[in-house]
């Protein structure tokens, strides 16, 4: 059942004052889940879910024992395989659909630019199946927003339109960073409810990274948490609440809550010993 | 008496067929040392009534009136030692190229100050920085320290009035706390009065005694942070927006 299996991965960018490593020993497995992974800016967790499709460039450096996929690994893989793998059998979410759409492609023409770039198909075919994955993302009248250009779309239509295209070649695992961090809280919710639905129908895997600790432990079954650039606890995302990790239960003070008013908030108080400590595998 | 009075503002952008009123006829008071919340999701108006009580946004009608004074058009030199905004973004909002010594003494310059020396120091121990920032750019900050200078810039004229655009938004939860906490502190030393908009619920339930919820331009309802916090919104549009918070 195991779909990804990620051992031993380390991020390292070289600077001036030597090298720096955005993810040190990151050990996880993904199956048919959801999967979180959560932490504040700078602790790795979007170095994390590109390095898995390979995309940090040089001169960063990446390295891991193994990331397979089913059983192959895509470390071994040649710059010319991996293109088969992304998209086609991993694909990733961003955050900001104003930056991930071509500016100058009507939104149909892009989605079918994906379906065809990874199935032989006719254009009539490649369209009819575009429509009907705008339909799966709950966009009303996707034969106008076929012919639309991304600037005329909303932020959330925008994020809707990105997952139709991320899904459309029918991937076994979605990488979504941060999909709903530039969205209001009520279209949140929707978009959240799309990729659900997707994901529960299709029976993929889902790596679901973002900074929200109670959308995390809504959303997910199982989270990581990570810590510049380790995993410094592992718990199944109904349990995130009893998390043990002074650095978990740190973040989840600092939250205002409205049914438990406070004079003031709890401020983290970080441990050099969290960044020294060895990652905890996730592996399963 | 009321510190910030608002009455049936109106604030529109373009004109003719592209005429888009951004707030209809919005009305609140907010009464001095209190802090005051505004919440609604994008484009709902929210930011673009703090704009138009600080002058960013020229084109309004109604009536904004300051500690009792109605305020002009052309707003007076004394409005601004009155009023101070905060803005979202901390990456955004300060010159790249100014040093956190330049930003201070030039507001503190154009306010009219001698003592800038003494006052610049004072102004980074009040927001917890410490002297040793004073000649730092701001890409030498992180993302709490640059909300820390702006907040200093916005009290450097000594306000009475701050007005907080969604001053967390863009910060870690950790940092988030800080800010909130400094901001905590500086109203009660200072005894500053707040508006604050933020599409978060529960920091807006946080920090301020009373809100509104806006939606499509106007405020749909006004209610007391109790009411929140025991879910008694009255509007349907107050009640959704609970429910997606908790």
């Amino acid at each position: 059942m195991t779909l990804l299996d990620v051992e031993n991965l380390w991020v390292k960018f070289p600077t001036r004052q030597g090298v720096f490593d955005a993810v040190r020993g990151v050990s996880f497995t993904l199956g048919r889940e959801r999967l979180g992974i959560v932490g504040e800016s700078g602790s790795g967790k979007s170095m994390t879910g590109r390095a898995i499709l390979r995309l940090i460039s040089p001169p960063g450096m990446v390295s891991a024992d193994q990331i397979s996929l089913e059983g192959v690994d895509l470390m071994q893989k040649t710059e010319r395989e991996m293109r088969d793998v992304r998209g086609q059998r991993i694909s990733m979410v961003m955050q900001d659909p104003k930056f991930s759409l071509n500016p100058v492609m009507t939104v149909g023409a892009q989605i079918i630019e994906a379906f065809r770039l990874h199935n032989k198909a006719s254009k009539s075919v490649a369209y009819a199946k575009a429509l009907e994955m705008l339909e799966a993302v709950s966009i009303r009248n996707p034969e106008r927003v076929m012919r639309a250009y991304p600037h005329e779309m909303s932020g959330g239509m925008g994020q809707r339109i990105m997952i139709a295209m991320m899904l459309i070649p029918n991937p076994e695992i979605l990488i979504a960073d941060e999909p709903t961090s530039a969205l209001d809280v009520s279209v949140q919710r929707q978009v959240l409810d799309i990729i659900d639905t997707l994901v529960k129908d299709r029976g993929m895997g889902l790596i679901f990274i973002s900074h929200d600790l109670n959308l995390v432990a809504d959303f997910c079954d199982r989270v990581l948490i990570m810590y510049s650039g380790r995993i410094v606890e592992v718990c199944d995302a109904d349990k995130l609440h009893d998390a043990k990790h002074p650095y978990t239960r740190g973040l989840l003070n600092s939250l205002p809550r409205l049914d438990a008013p406070r004079e003031r908030l709890e401020v983290l108080k970080r441990d050099p010993e969290w960044a020294k400590a060895p990652s905890v595998s996730a592996r399963l | 008496m009321s510190m910030l009075s608002v009455k049936d503002l109106n604030v529109w952008f373009g004109g003719g067929r592209d005429r888009v009123d951004a707030v209809k006829s919005a009305s609140f008071d907010v009464a001095e040392g209190d802090s005051f919340g505004i919440v609604g999701e994008s484009g709902s108006g929210k930011s673009t009534i703090l704009r138009a009580i600080v002058g960013l946004n020229p084109t309004w009608n109604g009536q904004i009136k300051v500690n009792g004074q109605p305020v002009p058009k052309r707003r007076p030199k004394s409005f601004y030692k009155t009023v101070q905004m905060v803005f979202q973004d901390p990456y955004a909002s300060l010159h790249p190229r100014h040093s956190v010594d330049q930003v201070l003494g030039e507001t503190l310059h154009l306010h009219g100050f001698s003592d800038i020396e003494a006052r610049v120091v004072k102004l980074l121990d009040d927001v917890g920085l410490g002297r040793d920032f004073r000649f730092r750019y701001p890409h030498q900050l992180s993302g709490g320290q640059r909300q820390r200078v702006a907040i200093a810039r916005a009290l450097a004229p000594e306000p009475r009035i701050l007005l907080l655009d969604e001053p967390t938004s863009a910060l870690d939860v950790s940092v988030q706390a800080e800010i909130l906490n400094l901001l905590t502190d500086l109203r009660a030393e200072h005894g500053l009065t707040y508006v604050m908009v933020s599409h978060d619920l529960s920091v807006v339930g946080h920090m301020c005694g009373r809100l509104a919820v806006m939606k499509d331009g106007e405020i749909v309802e006004i209610m007391d942070v109790a009411a929140l916090r025991a879910m008694q919104a009255q509007h349907p549009y107050s009640q959704q927006l609970l429910a997606a918070s908790v």
